[in-house]
């Protein structure tokens, strides 16, 4: 970053911001790039503009990523989640000047960062006791044991709100995480520097490649294919205008896509988002076992 | 021409080159109208395989049930070009076959290794032939080719090459045992002096299975042989080609060595069992412009 230069004047050397896919992080297949500015204007980073073929590999990665990340225990996930807030917490600084640099007010910057780890160790406690809780013995009049669990639904496209873009993507990846669903997240175009940032700490905590994959690029570009894909399972999204929410909602009847969309107040709230995101993203299974009478 | 002039016309293939020129082929940019023929040219040049020891009846009539019927809801689409079994399903892949088309292709003289007496082999053969495979997939013994015996080799081939009768020979030569560039091309050489229909690279088995360099060796060496005598010979790459792009760049490779005339089912055929699924996924991306799953083609 910027601040990184000192009187003597050293050369910073600055980073490039690439995509995360499948545990890599590869540019766009399409070469193409857009750019990140500074609240004044100056230029901070050019960014890749993700294309509709980055978005076909990471569904592919994703689905291979899905069987392993769901059968894993809800206890073994909810490590990984707090392994994710441990590995922000030691890149604090960095995580808030990139947000500060586009416009955020550092002392805001800072208190976005800290909630956004809060978000983390919140849902890895919930990991393990969402499934117990949510779980039922249901009634029956035959010889039955009859019970119903939730499972995970599988790919989830997560489109975060521009603003706040680090929150608003961790408030709405950490529940999908932690239901055992994968994610494919087009993050915020205005402040993406701290998301793309926030790839290379998954990639540093035990997340098993393709089950978290970031894109940057342009919503009016990239949503049509989120919400057509016919592998995606579910979208989760905050703050789509009412073009984008009506769009999305009609596109995912193609395949009977679940779209859950938060008001961006959700988002923001210091207070956690409680247990509901994690349920959104489930669906029931109910098993009739044989029992002698 | 006698095995040792064919054999010193084996030319020293330089491996490197092998590699750049495959590069090129990877290059090629074929889109929209272009795309949705090669797809369907493809699907059209699969030999549908079902090799395994779990093989049951009901398996293979699943796999030919699916070589008829591609998918229900695409107009115009091609039929596979055959069901590649073992010896024992064939009887069962012709009656669920019988005359629509799809042909039946058999393994024989010992799949996967070769290991075997002559006799034993070419008795398996003619069993197969017996049983209605109109194909025949010989491998050749590897063992004895790498120990320098091309007359044993060149033997078996003509043998089992007149236990076929009528029906079509591919002879795979399991290039992932043959080391070298240089070996695949005698092997070819060899197999097309010796009368076979196609040349194949590999059961499936062995890994490496078909790569587009050893692809192209052989190509070339079929090239070379239809230059020199005009006798046209068939090509089967199978083992590892999965997904349509992969299966874009050998007819790329095909088209850009030997030309329109072997693209065709005749003569070039894909030895897969999942490239089916992923051809149909393009082909229904192509025709709705929305990225598909595999949760709405079959299993296998």
């Amino acid at each position: 970053m910027m601040s990184r230069n000192s009187p003597d004047k050293r050369l910073s050397v600055a980073k490039t911001y690439k995509l995360y896919i499948g545990g890599k992080f590869p540019r766009t297949e399409s070469g193409r790039t857009f750019e990140a500015r500074s609240h004044s204007g100056d230029l901070l980073a050019n960014l890749c503009r993700a294309s509709r073929k980055d978005l076909r590999e990471a569904v592919v990665v994703a689905r291979k990523a899905f069987p392993g990340w769901a059968k894993r225990s809800g206890y073994n996930r909810g490590q990984i989640l707090y392994r994710i807030a441990e590995m922000m917490e030691g890149r604090i600084d960095q995580l808030a000047n990139e947000i500060s640099s586009q416009g955020v007010p550092p002392k805001k910057a800072l208190k976005e960062v800290e909630t956004s780890i809060e978000r983390f160790v919140y849902y890895a406690g919930w990991a393990d006791k969402y499934a117990q809780i949510h779980s039922s013995v249901n009634p029956v009049s035959t010889a039955h044991l009859n019970f119903s669990v939730p499972e995970p639904m599988g790919i989830v496209g997560i489109i975060p709100p521009n603003e706040p873009s680090l929150l608003g993507l961790a408030t709405l990846l950490a529940p999908a995480l932690a239901g055992g669903n994968v994610a494919i997240s087009l993050v915020s175009e205005t402040r993406p520097l701290a998301p793309a940032t926030f790839a290379e700490i998954l990639h540093s905590s035990d997340v098993p490649a393709g089950v978290v994959n970031i894109l940057t690029g342009f919503r009016k570009e990239l949503l049509p294919d989120f919400s057509t894909h016919m592998d995606v399972n579910a979208i989760l999204a905050a703050d789509l205008s009412t073009k984008e929410r009506k769009l999305t909602e009609e596109n995912s009847a193609l395949n009977l896509k679940r779209v859950i969309h938060l008001p961006s107040k959700a988002i923001s709230a210091t207070d956690n988002p409680g247990l509901s995101p994690i349920l959104s993203l489930q669906e029931t299974k109910t098993t009739w076992h044989p029992i002698g009478t | 021409m006698s095995l040792s002039a064919t054999l010193a016309n084996s030319p020293p293939i330089d491996s490197v080159g092998v590699a750049e020129r495959v590069a090129r082929f990877c290059t090629r940019s074929i889109k929209k109208s272009s795309k949705m023929e090669a797809l369907k040219l493809a699907l059209s040049m699969i030999d549908l395989t079902t090799l395994e020891g779990k093989d049951t009846e009901d398996k293979v009539r699943r796999l030919c049930y699916k070589a008829r019927h591609l998918h229900v809801d695409l107009p115009d689409l091609p039929t596979v070009a055959a069901v590649c079994v073992y010896p024992t399903m064939v009887k069962v892949a012709r009656e669920e076959l019988n005359d629509c088309g799809v042909k039946v292709a058999a393994v024989a003289t010992s799949f996967p290794s070769g290991q075997d007496d002559l006799s034993l082999r070419i008795r398996q053969t003619k069993g197969a032939v017996r049983h209605g495979a109109q194909e025949i997939d010989m491998v050749i013994s590897r063992g004895r080719f790498l120990a320098g015996d091309y007359q044993y080799v060149t033997d078996e081939i003509v043998a089992v090459k007149e236990a076929c009768g009528e029906a079509h020979l591919k002879v795979i030569l399991e290039t992932g045992e043959l080391y070298t560039l240089e070996n695949v091309r005698k092997a070819s050489d060899i197999a097309i002096h010796a009368g076979a229909d196609f040349i194949k690279t590999s059961t499936g088995k062995v890994q490496p299975a078909a790569t587009m360099e050893v692809t192209l060796v052989m190509l070339e060496a079929i090239r070379d042989h239809f230059q020199e005598t005009g006798k046209i010979v068939g090509m089967k790459p199978a083992g590892g080609i999965s997904n349509s792009k992969i299966a874009i760049r050998y007819l790329v490779m095909l088209r850009e060595t030997l030309g329109n005339r072997w693209l065709t089912p005749k003569l070039f055929r894909f030895g897969a069992s999942s490239l089916a699924n992923d051809l149909l996924m393009q082909i229904v991306k192509q025709s709705s412009g929305v990225y598909q799953s595999s949760n709405y083609f079959s299993i296998d």
